[in-house]
């Protein structure tokens, strides 16, 4: 065992903080409570799984308060009666084995759970429970004390329950059933030709055949004659529609042939090829379901607040039932969801999530706060001046030009080519019935009807989707989540790429600070702190934070100088803290960090220094970036970070600063018109415009299990540096697609030489089919993999 | 050789009872998650090992 990680949740263990329990060590109170929990209840099994799978439960306090509300709780329900509840659950922390495990054993924990069950790949726990003996506030806080807190959103009270479409697997099912029961039955014309029991039972076999292609004809094609049908009305010449007429052609010319007794049809074929095609669009439909694409901001808004009534009581309200004029509690992290005037003496609510900026705005009594902000510290009161749905946030949302355009009609690589491929097809089937019509009306139709089946371009439908159904796999083992794989093509097309600043280029964690110089002693400390609190400069924020809590002292002769620091008399102290210059420390240096220099009472002391706070390898991706792509930094932020920008980016990188959410999307906007194809990368709210707007729009997440925008994918912050990787990638994806088009294409030409001198037999078209899609596939499989081992690094 | 109509009517009966199967299966949602039974089915012996007895015990004294 490892004693430097914590039993539970494995974070490093401060030595001064560890506790020991039954000789395990735990980081902090919270975790061995927990481990108290299982081992009372016979349920450490839960370490032999995984080592360290827990995590550090939250406080709460009253933060559930909302689902003694029985409305609420009876809108979160999944199926209610006297004695029998049903929830489904969010739990972002779902990861392991450990967990399934834990969670599936709620039962020994609390009594009234009958049955738990977690789906893995969606992070949900389905718990069934009696509602006489325990109520969904217990289980929620149950759940929470282990540290598995559930996520529950306004999105949940809407209850808009998603019916899973499953139809594309019963048609694949169908038409494997159809398939391979035809192809079995089609070995004796093959092999048996002319033999006397062959010609006995012929037509028996053919018309079972018949009747077995029916169900893969007319349900399990029918998709190809809609989509034909669509885009024949919108007059583009998409790939479905020499699928769809080949599929056609096949069947009537088949029909015809068994019934007046030319041959055995190509039943077989047209099974598989509809086999075949559908598997690939099976492939291409790979979706991370525990990520949501499609977000808005009823996902991050809480179902209810906490309102004063007149006569002083706390209730639990939910937020569509907020009015102007209420009084709401707001408390630590929470977020504020109308817009109202602060009652509280004061407040600091960060509004990261809306604008982007990261530093707390204070707020005093009587100011106006907006929806999105999250109060930092203590308790507000607030009074609310609209209603949920007149809200900022809302509006803002509402807006019109903030919806992503799901039905942007996108022309696809398949598409374009096929603009050339399905008049070319016709026009060689029209030209060979024009000369064969000559000769033998009968060979003419033949052969008319056979280019017209081979050509079914089958491998060439097959192509992108099992390519770009690949990249989307290996992109998502590598921390890249895509919403689809047709973004795959969008990336490869893009020539601007516009970052955001803050939470983007920058990290959102707590950066480090440390101290060099003669160590301070606990007084000391205490000065500095004091003198901090009274400054609102945000590194001042920073650093207050980071020094220890200590007692109040009285302040004298508070000064603040921009651009230089702060100086104050501190119980009869006078300290300075701010540039080397301004506390008179004759040492000057040239440090890409950000310092702050102290000294008491006119003595140097020494200097605090900020670790940088932007992204690791953020200067190699942006050289390795600008040398095909020009870049932009889109920033909320005012301008005090350019200078240390232009020195860290290549030239050439635009910086723009000030810049307010509409602002952004009106920017990609304005790129857009000039032609140019737009990848945005952005975090926050505040980008979901620009998100949406933007060719690309790629939300970067600490923590790919906490909610993004909108977006066309989700990369895992670890991975920031690689985003050439992924972007040279998608290029080298395409390549895949033309190469391995050209190989279809190639036996598309073995075919029709075949279809053109009238010697396509049944037989012919059933090798060639399998052979060229099975080619294709593994082509493109080897191809996509090795592409993306070379690109590793 | 008329038997073949039997045989080939018995075949194409069996597969259309596995196609039948197959469609309840997918609608009853069992292909919906195909990861946590491939888990869950690894648990079954860690559960017996537990001594049903003192786990209620133990759960009434917590409450």
């Amino acid at each position: 065992m490892n004693t430097q990680n914590c039993f539970h949740c494995g974070n490093d263990i401060v030595k001064t903080e560890e506790i020991l329990f039954e000789d395990k060590s735990f980081c902090c109170l919270g975790c061995k409570t927990v481990y108290e929990i299982f081992s009372q209840n016979d349920l450490t099994s839960y370490y032999d799984f995984e080592k360290a799978p827990g995590a550090t439960p939250q406080e709460v306090h009253g933060k559930y308060d909302f689902l003694d509300n029985r409305e609420i709780v009876s809108r979160l329900l999944e199926f209610e009666e006297e004695t029998v509840h049903i929830v489904s659950l969010y739990i972002p922390h779902i990861h392991c084995s450990s967990c399934i495990w834990i969670l599936e054993n709620l039962q020994k924990l609390q009594k009234g759970i009958s049955q738990s069950q977690v789906n893995f790949s969606q992070k949900k726990v389905r718990i069934t429970y009696d509602p006489q003996l325990t109520d969904l506030k217990t289980i929620v806080l149950l759940l929470n004390a282990i540290g598995y807190e559930p996520y529950i959103s306004l999105e949940n009270y809407e209850g808009i329950r998603k019916t899973v479409d499953r139809s594309l697997i019963y048609k694949i099912g169908v038409a494997f059933f159809c398939f391979g029961n035809i192809m079995l039955l089609s070995f004796p014309e093959y092999f048996e030709v002319g033999e006397y029991w062959i010609d006995q039972y012929k037509d028996f076999f053919r018309w079972l055949i018949f009747a077995l292609s029916l169900p893969a004809f007319f349900y399990s094609g029918w998709g190809y004659y809609v989509s034909a049908w669509k885009s024949i009305q919108s007059r583009m010449l998409s790939i479905d529609i020499p699928i769809a007429l080949g599929i056609i052609v096949m069947f009537v010319r088949s029909t015809v042939d068994i019934v007046f007794d030319y041959g055995q049809g190509f039943f077989d074929s047209m099974c598989g090829l509809i086999f075949f095609m559908l598997l690939g669009k099976l492939f291409q439909q790979k979706t991370y379901s525990f990520l949501s694409f499609e977000r808005d901001y009823k996902s991050y808004f809480p179902i209810a607040v906490t309102k004063i009534n007149r006569d002083g009581r706390e209730e639990a309200t939910q937020v569509y039932d907020v009015e102007k004029g209420d009084r709401l509690l707001i408390r630590n992290q929470e977020l504020i969801p109308v817009d109202g005037i602060l009652i509280s003496e004061n407040a600091y609510i960060d509004y990261s999530f809306v604008t982007g900026e990261e530093v707390p705005i204070a707020k005093k009594s009587g100011d106006k706060i907006f929806a999105g902000g999250k109060q930092i510290g203590k308790v507000i009161e607030m009074e609310v001046l609209h209603s949920v749905s007149q809200s900022y946030l809302t509006q803002l949302w509402s807006n019109e030009v903030f919806q992503k355009k799901t039905n942007l009609k996108y022309k696809t690589i398949t598409d374009t080519v096929s603009r050339y491929f399905t008049p070319a097809l016709l026009l060689l089937a029209f030209i060979s019935f024009g000369y064969w019509i000559f000769i033998d009306t009968n060979t003419a139709f033949n052969v008319f009807t056979a280019i017209l089946i081979v050509a079914c371009p089958c491998a060439l439908a097959l192509t992108a989707p099992f390519t770009l159904g690949n990249v989307l796999r290996i992109m998502g083992n590598r921390k890249l989540y895509l919403k689809n794989a047709t973004v795959i093509e969008q990336m490869a097309k893009v020539d601007t790429i516009v970052f955001d600043k803050t939470g983007t280029i920058t990290s959102n964690k707590k950066s480090a600070i440390a101290y060099e110089g003669t160590p301070l002693q606990e007084k000391e400390i205490g000065k500095l702190k004091n003198l901090l609190r009274a400054s609102n400069h945000p590194l001042s924020r920073r650093l207050y934070d980071f020094l220890p809590v200590m007692e109040l002292l009285e302040i004298r002769e508070f000064e603040e100088i921009t651009g230089k620091g702060i100086r104050a008399i501190v119980a009869n102290s006078e300290i300075r803290l701010g540039s080397a210059t301004f506390v008179g420390s004759s040492k000057t240096e040239k440090s890409k960090q950000t310092n702050v220099h102290v000294s008491i009472d006119g003595e140097y002391k020494g200097k605090f220094t900020f670790d940088n706070q932007y992204r690791e390898g953020l200067e190699k991706l942006f050289k390795r970036l600008s040398r095909k792509y020009s870049l932009t930094v889109l920033s909320g932020d005012n301008e005090g970070e350019r200078d240390n920008l232009t020195q860290l980016l290549p030239a050439g990188t635009i910086l723009v600063f000030n810049q307010k959410p509409e602002e952004k999307l009106a920017y990609i906007k304005e790129l857009q018109e000039k032609g140019c194809n737009v990848m945005m990368i952005g975090d926050g709210l505040n980008d979901a415009g620009a998100l949406a707007q933007s060719n690309v729009g790629i939300s970067i997440s600490e923590n790919v299990n906490v909610f993004s925008p909108a977006c066309d994918g989700i990369l895992d912050a670890s991975q920031f540096s690689k985003i050439s990787y992924f972007l040279k990638y998608s290029h080298n994806a395409m390549k895949t697609i033309m190469m391995s088009f050209g190989l279809s294409l190639l036996y598309n030409a073995v075919g029709l030489s075949f279809a053109v001198t009238g010697n396509l037999s049944p037989l012919v078209a059933a090798i060639i089919m399998p052979l060229s899609t099975i080619t294709i596939v593994s082509f493109v499989t080897v191809m996509s993999n090795l592409y993306a081992r070379k690109e590793r690094n | 050789m008329s038997v073949i109509y039997i045989l080939i009517s018995i075949s194409i009966v069996v597969a259309a009872v596995f196609l039948y199967v197959f469609i309840k299966a997918v609608k009853s949602g069992q292909f919906d998650d195909d990861y946590t039974p491939s888990v869950r089915m690894l648990f079954d012996d860690e559960l017996q090992k537990d001594n049903k007895q003192k786990t209620e015990t133990k759960i009434e004294k917590q409450n």
